[in-house]
């Protein structure tokens, strides 16, 4: 086999794996309603449901947006902080214990609040996105300032950069890097985070359908949007590695 | 003749340090002067050079460069930007608002042909050598058309085959361009080479010596034993 091949077979040969698993374990826990309804073959069916009541697009559609509002909101916040924080020495100094102490807060934690904040809707979530997306995307950032060569801001500096000049023509282009991987990490954790938080007082995405189906007790349904979360968790990341790099 | 540089009394004290690293050093530098400075390491000639950028605030004294203080600098390492491409790096100091109207395409292009780097221009600064880097490096500080060039041991990081050959080279580019540049440097030979003027600086004392190579014959044997006598005196600080 190539090379090139291997890791395709290999990874196709995970995925039968895992479908022979899933058949075999459906199939033998017969009596109960919920796990037959997992059965594989249940899942064409189930799509076909989610599509036909159209709110699999839209849910799609629902979360998507607001990964990306609360991604923007992070990096509106990260990235300026994390500038801060790399340059001076004052501000790493008073923010590193809050930073230290926020990050280690389950972002999930803030949906009470965040609920209580702003009402019902997709606002509570894009917040509890925002929350679990902007520490790596300031921390990465902070990276990226701590590791930019000096000798390159006093070049810029010598030949009469202004502040803003050096930050435009040396400081971002040196950081990008940085920031772009602190992105692709906040993206995998905010749709971690994103399915849970829209089990909280909304009424659409994906989060949302899961419940949806349990109440339903259409549970090929919830696995059929599971399949969906993970799917597009893979586009979303491979999006991600060809797009920010 | 035009002066480009004065130094007056510049004194520095680096923090925690008991003696000052410039200790009321003077200096002047007129237009279309090459001066290397030479010294003992730790004798201060770098920090010297750094407060005449600005790159090292005084504790007091003053700095005066003609033209608003149009300078540019270049380090020991090439320092380029490695998101630039050759050309960009040169230009680089264009897209500053100070020398909008000083860099001229037709001049940037000249430029890059006396830098000998024809046919280098879109290369990324992966693909060039440290000589070929050291050159652009040169060539971004005097794509400014600065009053002043400062150069901080530029060659030191080179092979000796690749230094000799820019040393020669950096004397025809002063006189053509008709440049004024500060240098410090550690190597007597390269100093005789390059410079107009070479100062010997010790540390709390300032200039001991002045040699001018391209008026008198100096040797660099006399320059080592400068060297010599100037560290049995214990004169100077590592």
């Amino acid at each position: 086999m190539s090379k090139q091949a291997r890791p395709w077979v290999l990874g196709s040969a995970g995925i039968v794996f895992a479908l022979i698993l899933w058949w075999i374990f459906t199939h033998s826990a017969t009596g109960n309603t919920m796990i037959t309804a997992f059965a594989p073959e249940n899942i064409p069916s189930a799509f076909a449901a989610l599509f036909s009541r159209g709110v699999l697009l839209s849910d799609i559609g629902v979360s998507l947006w607001r990964l990306l509002a609360g991604l923007l909101i992070a990096g509106v916040i990260g990235i300026p902080l994390g500038l801060a924080i790399g340059f001076w020495r004052g501000v790493d100094q008073f923010s590193a214990p809050l930073v230290q102490f926020l990050r280690m807060v389950s972002p999930l934690s803030w949906a009470p609040i965040a609920v209580a904040l702003f009402g019902v809707g997709s606002s509570p979530v894009i917040f509890l996105v925002a929350m679990a997306a902007v520490w790596p995307i300031t921390l990465n950032t902070v990276s990226g300032v701590r590791a930019l060569d000096r000798q390159h801001l006093q070049v810029a500096q010598t030949l009469g950069a202004t502040p803003f000049e050096t930050l435009r023509t040396v400081v971002v282009p040196s950081i990008k890097p940085y920031v772009l991987s602190g992105i692709r990490l906040a993206l995998g954790i905010a749709w971690v985070i994103i399915v849970p938080a829209e089990m909280l007082g909304v009424s659409s995405g994906l989060g949302y359908e899961i419940l949806n189906a349990r109440d339903r007790l259409a549970y090929d349904e919830m696995l059929a949007v599971i399949l969906v979360i993970g799917a597009l968790g893979m586009v979303l990341d491979w999006v991600a590695q060809k797009v920010l790099r | 003749m035009a002066r480009t540089l004065t130094v007056e009394n510049a004194v520095k004290t680096y923090p925690g340090a008991q003696t000052p690293t410039l200790n009321g050093v003077s200096l002047e530098l007129n237009s279309g002067e090459a001066l290397v400075i030479l010294g003992q390491t730790g004798s201060g000639k770098s920090t010297l050079l750094r407060a005449v950028a600005g790159l090292e605030e005084l504790d007091s004294g003053t700095v005066e460069i003609a033209d608003h203080g149009r300078l540019a600098v270049v380090f020991q390492q090439a320092a380029l930007f490695p998101w630039l491409t050759v050309r960009q790096n040169i230009e680089l100091g264009a897209r500053y608002k100070r020398n909008r109207g000083r860099v001229q395409k037709d001049r940037i292009d000249s430029l890059i042909a006396k830098l000998g780097l024809t046919g280098l221009e879109n290369r990324k600064i992966s693909e060039i050598s440290g000589g070929q880097a050291q050159r652009v490096s040169i060539g971004r500080a005097l794509a400014i058309n600065p009053s002043l060039l400062l150069l901080d041991e530029p060659f030191s990081a080179l092979d000796p085959a690749t230094r000799e050959e820019l040393q020669g080279w950096l004397r025809n580019l002063i006189d053509e361009l008709h440049l004024t540049m500060l240098m410090v440097s550690h190597d007597i030979s390269e100093a005789v080479t390059v410079a107009d003027r070479i100062g010997y600086f010790e540390a709390h004392k300032g200039f001991t010596r002045f040699w001018s190579p391209r008026q008198e014959e100096v040797s660099e044997t006399e320059i080592l034993d400068y060297y010599r006598n100037a560290a049995g005196q214990g004169s100077y600080v590592i």
